[in-house]
């Protein structure tokens, strides 16, 4: 279908530490027990995209997905890692390898993308508007534990934050506006041309975008090109292409081929232009093409389409963008949105693996996770949580929505809340934690206590 | 046209051709007059001469079996066309030397008929009989030399048969008197000229053997010859392929002279001819036409046929419930979950083209509507998709590239059934593809089939419309008030036209819920400045008092004069009648169409019933939500209707402005050319 797919699978992000490392970047954090970046190669995989191209921040982290992914696709996808430098951005991770790019559409992914929106449909809504750009958007989540959770969040106030603020056509088809990061919080500043041109403008709050854009190949690489202090896709490239919607700088490459081939004959000319209005009065023009036409009919301005494609709010859509997604995302994938997981759900509604041992009077409850070879002391009590393989649990245990992940020693008596424990952690007897997050490698010393901090190794 | 192919037929049953040829014959001279102006010196010879051949004619006619025999190939390439003949300079002249032999034949009792088939510039066809046994053998060499056209190998095998040659030699000094004798010729033959002039192509054959002739002649043929001609046909039928796509006369020319001279009996030849006259193009197409006529529609009530057919859909179709029951056997779905559904399978459907694609996706989401509009974007995915094609191995081009656009087709189709004058374009498509010549390369094809879309798009429809707009202007005066319902593209260009001419008329424009396409009519209009007025078809009898005619687009016009448009057009047209105002129906003449239809009902589009069910613009009224669950409730969203001829007045089409009654000559007439075109 003419599409190539870029997976942007970042590097090791400064808002994830202490839970990633060069070993462990990004794309590779476990989320049940699989790193996140199975979840983007797996929708892929559906949608029958089988040539993907993941780029990397950082030659390490490069070696490392590239390694973990040619063990788990091996057959079935045809994958190419690129490693570009550290910082350069999204737009420069595009810039780096846009000399692969040959499509006439590019999908670019986040590689932190937890999602089952169906690709095709982004794509087809691109396609069908021959836009410039289609972004996905999808319903904010709601950070914070779940409503189910009845210990945990019971006081915290529940509100969806503000990601972004999205600009609407009255149809819902094209994007009008977007604000995205610091932007958001001041104030909002409307383009009189477009809301002129538009008529209506639909200002949202509880959209997202989910980095999922569908992008027309010539046009990117001319932005890319042009404005060489672009640095991020989301923060510039977009904001820019909406911004710039209804007076298209040459932008459009295929407009000018058009009149090139028409100067060749007056009278071919006069066809095309015939043609093109027949097929242009066929439907009902968007605000797009009412603009193109002066008053007067005579002269053209340039405009582009920035088409969006709204997830339905039966879709799971999350991004891995912080260590509070990340216990969100933890507990969707066995909780609410469990067939992304990939697992089968015993009747207790919990994965176990047969090789886990438990203690006597152990209870794991649902919606939780106990990944291979891992062993549970007597009397542990499990909620919500997801436990990593080989991980040796004392007795007297109570893990309440956490995560553990591989190779973790908990002594006897410890309890734990709300916290991501990283791999190789060794907990001592008696410590409590309550929403911390500890390094890789951490020990926590017997009997401590400790909240809302951050355990990692110096 | 190659008549090469219409042969056999000829053969069977030559003398009611000869009879048609007859009647055309008053039309015969014009044709002459074309061949006769090279040598304007030579006119008053010629009649002589005609007279004499004339009367000759007769006692030339059996040819000496022997002769024939010897001479197996006469037909010699003869250039039907002044300019031709000009501009071939020496080989005009030696075409003139063939006739030389006829003064001579006298002399030679025993003169072989040999015919010559030109396809001039015009495309044209002579065949003339020149016998001079002598002549032929002398100076069959030099003839042989001579043709230098393009036609040296079948001048050759010419040669070796009468006269031709001889004529040639002495052709060049001495042109102009044997000139006359070929007018001659030509008188006799000019019946079956004219009539192929009348065929449009400008064709004039002359066939100077008779039925008797022919006769004698059938039993020589040996099995060599039976395999020449064999040969020969099949290569004519190649050249004559080229020809289509070939505009320029002498290409043709050149092409199709091979294949005649090729011809190994005269017999033969005359008789093919003579089938070819006789029947014109028609026996081909009608032969076409059969392969395309489409299988009987699937019957959307017959339960088994559906499950299969769902089975091989790429869109999910879930069958509507609660469907109207004069309407069951329409396809009728649930248009909600189709774009979803066909929007996530994007990257799953390999084998469909991505810009077809798209445009199914435009048809299904109702981006694209309006016959022309819809053929248009059909045509340029087609365009694309050809563009991007390749040959797989072990495949030839004609059968896969044919198999791969009915895949297309399938697909648009499920996307939103096919109307009819997408089906003729798709079935000129088809015939452009299937008439392909087995010797052009992929790219070649490839190319040649671009741009018969091209052509098709710019001649059918978009120079069309200009044709229509161009007399349908002319029915516009000063202080009229014109009606129009809906939106057609057709008739808007008609509007524009009239007002930048500056007539002075109003526009009434029709509407009805609930694609309400008027409205865009209407912008477009009075963005232009004209003065419009607006209402919806509830009020189309009040309206209609002050108007003094009504422009009307169609979907289709059928051969029975019945228009197929948009759902309303009927109740237009009828109140219009009524009323005694005109009804004038614009429709370009690609959309005709021979069936004859009597009803709206046996074949018809449902669109989306939920449509109907809803108010624009005003969500918050739902009277009828969750009417698909309510037993007793049926909607009927039909899409078109079909308006009796009588309550048309014209149809203005690119052929010109006809009453309904005279669709059916369009379609006859025109509907052979457009396969050809």
């Amino acid at each position: 279908m003419d599409f190539q797919v870029v997976v942007l699978a970042g590097g090791v992000s400064k808002k994830l530490l202490p839970l990633v490392s060069k070993e462990i970047p990004n794309a590779l954090l476990p989320v049940a027990n699989r790193p996140v970046i199975s979840y983007v190669l797996e929708l892929l995989e559906l949608s029958n995209l089988k040539d993907l191209i993941v780029v990397v921040e950082g030659e390490d982290a490069a070696l490392n997905v590239g390694g973990w992914i040619s063990a788990a696709y091996a057959d079935r996808l045809h994958v190419e890692v690129a490693a570009v430098p550290e910082d350069v951005g999204t737009a420069g991770a595009i810039r780096a390898i846009a000399h692969h790019l040959t499509a006439k559409d590019i999908l670019v992914v986040s590689g932190d993308l937890v999602s089952d929106v169906p690709l095709g449909a982004v794509a087809a809504t691109h396609r069908r508007h021959d836009a410039v750009v289609t972004a996905m958007l999808c319903s904010a989540p709601v950070s914070g534990p779940s409503e189910s959770g009845s210990s945990g969040g019971k006081d915290k106030t529940k509100k969806p934050g503000r990601y972004n603020l999205i600009g609407l056509d009255p149809t819902q088809q094209f994007l009008l506006h977007i604000a995205t990061g610091a932007e958001v919080e001041k104030d909002l500043r409307v383009q009189k041309s477009i809301l002129r041109a538009a008529g209506e403008i639909e200002i949202r709050a509880d959209l997202m975008d989910a980095h999922l854009y569908a992008f027309k190949r010539s046009i990117l690489q001319e932005v890319l090109d042009q404005k060489g202090t672009f640095h991020s896709l989301k923060h510039d490239v977009l904001p820019y292409l909406v911004r710039s919607q209804l007076k298209s700088e040459a932008l459009l490459n295929g407009v000018a081929q058009v009149e090139e081939n028409g100067t060749e004959k007056i009278i071919a000319q006069s066809n095309q232009q015939m043609l093109s209005q027949i097929l242009a009065n066929a439907s009902e023009r968007t605000f797009h093409q009412r603009y193109a036409l002066s008053p007067n009919g005579t002269s053209f301005r340039k405009t582009h389409k920035c088409c969006v494609y709204i997830a339905g709010s039966n879709r799971y859509c999350a991004r891995l963008n912080s260590i509070q997604a990340y216990s969100d995302i933890n507990r969707d994938v066995i909780g609410e949105a469990n067939h992304l997981s990939g697992y089968s759900f015993s009747a207790q509604n919990n994965i176990i693996h047969p090789s886990a041992e438990l203690g006597a009077k152990t209870t794991v409850g649902p919606h939780c996770m106990l990944g291979e070879g891992s062993q549970m002391g007597d009397k542990c009590s499990v909620k919500r949580s997801v436990i990593g393989r080989h991980c040796r649990i004392g007795a007297n245990v109570k893990v309440v929505n956490s995560i553990v992940m591989n190779h973790v020693t908990i002594g006897d008596g410890c309890s734990i809340q709300g916290s991501v424990i990283c791999s190789n952690v060794q907990l001592q007897e008696r410590a409590v934690l309550k929403d911390c997050q500890v390094g890789a490698g951490f020990v926590v010393a017997a009997g401590s206590e400790c909240k809302g901090e951050v355990l990692a190794k110096k | 046209m190659d008549p090469s192919r219409r042969a056999p037929r000829s053969a069977i049953d030559p003398v009611p051709k000869f009879r048609q040829v007859g009647f055309f014959t008053p039309g015969a001279p014009p044709e002459r007059s074309q061949s006769g102006p090279p040598d304007p010196t030579h006119s008053t010879p010629v009649s002589d001469v005609s007279q004499s051949a004339n009367s000759l004619s007769p006692v030339m006619i059996p040819p000496p079996r022997h002769l024939s025999d010897n001479l197996v190939i006469h037909a010699r390439p003869t250039l039907a066309s002044p300019l031709r003949a000009d501009s071939l300079a020496g080989g005009g002249v030696s075409s003139f030397g063939d006739f030389f032999p006829a003064p001579m034949s006298p002399a030679t009792p025993a003169s072989s008929s040999y015919s010559s088939r030109m396809a001039a510039g015009e495309g044209s066809f002579f065949e003339r009989h020149g016998g001079g046994g002598d002549k032929g053998n002398n100076a069959g060499k030099v003839a042989s030399s001579f043709p230098r056209g393009g036609f040296d190998l079948t001048a050759m095998k010419k040669v070796s048969g009468i006269g031709g040659g001889g004529g040639g030699g002495s052709g060049v000094g001495v042109p102009a008197s044997e000139l006359t004798t070929v007018s001659v010729v030509n008188d006799s033959l000019a019946i079956h000229e004219k009539e192929k002039a009348n065929r449009g192509g400008g064709s004039a054959v002359e066939v100077k053997d008779q039925s008797t002739g022919s006769k004698q002649q059938k039993p020589k043929t040996t099995k060599a010859e039976r395999r020449a001609l064999q040969e020969s046909q099949r290569a004519a039928k190649a050249a004559a392929k080229a020809e289509g796509n070939k505009a320029s006369g002498a290409a043709t020319s050149v092409n199709a002279k091979p294949a005649k001279a090729a011809k190994p009996t005269p017999k033969v030849d005359n008789a093919a001819v003579a089938a070819s006259e006789k029947k014109g193009g028609d026996c081909p197409p009608e032969k076409d036409r059969k392969k395309d006529v489409p299988q009987p529609r699937m019957q959307y009530d017959d339960k088994s046929r559906v499950e299969k057919a769902k089975r091989r859909a790429v869109v999910k179709q879930t069958e509507a419930r609660n469907r109207v029951e004069l309407f069951r056997h329409l396809p009728q779905y649930e248009h909600g979950s189709q774009l979803p559904d066909l929007e996530s399978k994007f990257f799953h459907l390999d084998p469909v083209h991505p810009a077809v694609y798209k445009v199914g996706l435009q048809y299904l989401s109702g981006d694209i509507c309006g016959a022309n509009a819809r053929c248009i974007a059909m045509f340029q995915a087609f365009q694309e998709a050809i563009k991007d094609y390749r040959v797989p191995p072990e495949k030839t081009l004609v059968r896969d590239l044919t198999a791969k656009i009915g895949s297309y087709v399938s697909f648009l189709n499920e996307c939103r059934p096919i109307s009819i004058s997408m089906g003729n374009a798709i079935r000129f498509l088809k015939s452009r593809i299937a008439k392909l010549p087995l010797t052009l390369s992929e790219s070649e094809a490839k190319v040649s089939l671009q741009s018969d879309i091209e052509r098709f798009i710019s001649e059918k429809i978009v120079l069309a419309n200009k044709v229509i707009v161009k007399h349908a202007v002319t029915k516009i005066r000063d202080g009229d008030v014109l009606l129009t319902y809906g939106s057609s593209s057709a008739v808007e260009m008609i509007l524009l036209h009239a007002h930048e001419l500056g007539k002075q008329f109003r526009v009434v424009v029709v509407d009805s819920r609930p694609k309400l396409r008027g409205q865009l009519l209407l912008r477009r209009l009075l963005e232009k400045g004209l003065s419009c007025e607006y209402t919806h078809i509830n009020a189309v009898s009040y309206i209609m008092h002050e108007v003094t005619r009504v422009f009307l687009g169609a979907s289709s016009v059928l051969s029975n004069g019945t228009v197929f448009s948009r759902v309303g057009t009927a109740c237009v047209a009828m109140v219009a009648h009524a009323f005694r105002v005109p009804v004038i129906v614009c429709c370009e003449a690609y959309k005709f169409h021979e069936r004859v239809q009597l009803d709206s009902i046996c074949s018809n589009e449902l669109g989306d019933p939920d449509i109907i069910s809803n108010v624009r613009g005003r969500e918050d009224v739902k009277y009828l939500d969750g009417w698909a669950n309510v037993e007793n409730l049926q909607l009927l969203n039909l899409i078109y209707d079909a308006t009796p001829s009588d309550y048309v007045s014209m149809i203005v089409t690119d052929y010109g402005m006809v009453p309904p009654t005279s669709v059916p000559v369009i379609v006859r007439e025109y509907g052979r050319e457009q396969v050809w075109i």
